[in-house]
């Protein structure tokens, strides 16, 4: 079986003299036959994707495998690399939030967040209080349905089709409210710098009311299906296990890092957005392995269903206040000002000619996505086009420990192993 | 957002000029390291009780739009018992080699972060075990993204891009690393592992 794969693979490659391809004859039927106790000899290379279910996006692995213990697993990315970093120097700050819903965009409201907290960073940017609540609303919602797809697909990954059904159902309850919110169901564009794009809509909060009140009962129903089920547990306990040291040593972040026992969470431990007002907990796993991460994400679904009831609570009493900072540097003023007023509509052409324009100086915010940190690192020379945007991008350093997680693992323990490190390719390859 | 910021003077008492300045920026505190004492002053911030920066939140670099501005490579450090966080970075002039060392063995976050710099910036990390070009492909020729003098649309011309994406043999694309695990590479005929070994992957034409 294995001197097949091995044909398989090479003979492709290569072009004879008058540069027609050719198949390279390996010598292979030259070979004596090999049986069973030499099976263990020979390495089998195998090739995962980069079409792929199992890899979720444009993933692909290549193994080396003894007998079906994985040796070694080599990652390669890049089938999706759009070049944003570089992108970004060409537009301004505002205009770089659409690129963000396209990096992680199972969470695009959370990316917008963090881009426009970072330019706020930049300029000393304080938001109003309503415009803090509808940030925290949106990145918690991004966290349910970023879990919810995480849920679904590493259920399909180990056989359980039900779950997904479920998660999607619920997912796409608040795609709708996204929808309701800013018009778009994956690229939101939702924040500006020192503000948003739009208040919420009549009706959003009860839809949202509603849908906290409904989604513990999918969330018990997979708890129901899964924490307890024999071969969920087997599939996912002991596998794929990294220690507290290992997790920090690799620099994994967020429910990766949290899986492994490090207590450690940008919302308490960083806090922006207000999240030290509010009254929520952050589970943190014991052994690092596959179940860990699934009950850390599963509990943090139950605490974001916590924050967004109370930061619902809070917008009562905040209706009708404004949502953008009033500060001309960054927020257009009003259409009928600039329609009756000479400088108002002064200030609305620069503004939108020339866009913000940040001080000379440097600024790295990171906050919590539901992948890990998320983090915005600009430079800015005083221009409205950045120097330089890095994206700290969670699933791209997360993934890089795939290969220390799949040695000496079974060759289905790759997919669950690269299931639960949840990445997204649109961040991994940007 | 407040967090207990860090405290420059135990670092300077230790390596004196080898911090080149420090300053703060949005209240992040940034330190310049001389390239040749950079190693060993990071690896002082990872040990010393005190300052345990254990964690590596990110390595990039900096180019700026000055090209007499040095470029710069950009350490995020992160002590995750003392919630502390610090920016180091090395400054490269562009008339020196773009080379610093490794931290790798002090970080395997490092891999892929120094892996991304080097295919986006060029930059050399001596004592990485694997410094291979990450997000684009093993045989781009066009050079380093993200650097200033790299057109947004690329060195080469549309024409010649769409060109070589069509000959690319996506079937050819295992690096020898990859053919040695199969240990079949002993048996290809002697010139395709010559080409093999010059870099060509086989074009169909």
């Amino acid at each position: 079986m294995s001197l097949r794969t091995v044909e398989m693979a090479l003979a492709t490659p290569g072009v004879n003299q008058q540069g027609q391809p050719t198949r390279v004859p390996l010598g292979v039927k030259d070979r004596q036959p090999r049986y069973d106790e030499e099976v263990g000899a020979e390495h089998m290379l195998v090739n995962i994707g980069p079409q792929h279910p199992a890899t979720h996006g444009v993933l692909r692995l290549v193994l080396e495998l003894e007998g079906e213990t994985v040796k070694r697993c080599i990652p390669h990315l890049g089938y999706l690399h759009s070049g944003f970093e570089k992108l970004g120097e060409y537009r301004h700050y505002n205009q770089i939030i659409p690129l963000t819903d396209r990096t992680d965009y199972l969470s695009p409201m959370a990316n917008n967040v963090c881009l426009a907290m970072a330019v706020e960073k930049l300029m000393d940017i304080e938001v109003t209080e309503r415009c803090q609540v509808l940030r925290v609303i949106a990145c918690e919602m991004s966290r349910i349905i970023s879990h919810l797809v995480w849920l679904g697909t590493t259920g399909i990954d180990l056989g359980a089709y039900t779950p997904f059904l479920w998660s999607f159902q619920e997912r796409e309850r608040i795609y709708n409210l996204q929808e309701m919110w800013t018009g778009a169901r994956l690229t939101t564009s939702l924040t500006r710098v020192g503000g948003l794009m739009a208040d919420i809509p009549d009706g959003f909060e009860d839809g949202l009311r509603e849908f906290t009140r409904t989604f513990p009962n999918t969330l018990t129903e997979v708890d129901t299906i899964f924490t307890r089920n024999a071969i969920w547990i087997g599939r996912t306990q002991g596998v794929g296990a990294l220690t507290a040291d290992e997790a920090i040593n690799y620099s994994l972040s967020g429910p990766m890092l949290r899986a492994s026992g490090v207590d450690y969470d940008v919302r308490k431990d960083r806090p922006y957005l207000g999240y030290e007002t509010y009254d929520f907990d952050v589970p943190v796993g014991e052994h690092g392995d596959i179940y860990d991460r699934y009950r850390v994400r599963l509990e943090e679904m139950w605490q974001s269903n916590r924050i967004l009831e109370q930061a619902l609570d809070r917008l009562k009493s905040l209706n009708g206040a404004p949502i953008n900072v009033s500060d001309p540097r960054v927020i257009l003023p009003s259409k009928s000002r600039a329609m009756s007023d000479m400088e108002a509509m002064i200030f609305h052409f620069k503004q939108v000619m020339d866009g913000v324009k940040p001080p000379a100086g440097e600024a790295y915010l990171g906050i919590e996505n539901p992948k890990g940190e998320l983090g915005y690192y600009f430079v800015s020379d005083g221009t409205s086009k950045p120097v330089r945007w890095r994206i700290r991008p969670p699933s791209f350093i997360n993934l890089a420990s795939l290969p220390k997680m799949c040695e000496g693992a079974l060759l289905s323990d790759v997919i669950a192993i690269n299931a639960s490190v949840d990445i997204v390719m649109g961040e991994v390859d940007r | 957002m407040s967090s207990p910021s860090f405290s420059i003077s135990p670092l300077r008492a230790e390596f004196g000029p080898a911090i080149e300045r420090h300053l703060v920026s949005c209240g992040d505190t940034i330190v310049y390291l001389a390239r040749e004492r950079a190693h060993d002053i990071l690896a002082w911030l990872k040990e010393t009780p005190g300052q345990e920066f254990n964690y590596l939140t990110d390595i990039t670099a900096v180019e700026y739009r000055d090209p007499e501005r040095p470029l710069e490579v950009v350490y995020q450090l992160r002590s995750l018992n003392r919630r502390v966080d610090l920016r180091a970075k090395i400054a490269l002039n562009k008339w020196e080699p773009m080379e610093v060392r490794s931290v790798w063995d002090l970080w395997r976050g490092a891999d892929w972060l120094e892996r991304e710099a080097y295919d986006m910036f060029g930059i050399v990390f001596i004592g990485h075990p694997d410094l291979r070009r990450i997000l684009m492909w093993e045989t781009y020729a066009e050079g380093f993204p993200l650097r200033k003098e790299f057109p947004l649309r690329g060195h080469f011309s549309r024409a010649e891009q769409t060109r070589q994406a069509l000959a690319a043999n996506p079937e050819a694309h295992y690096s020898m690393e990859e053919l040695s695990i199969a240990e079949a590479y002993d048996e290809l005929p002697a010139d395709m592992r010559e080409r093999l070994a010059r870099g060509e992957r086989g074009f169909l034409k």
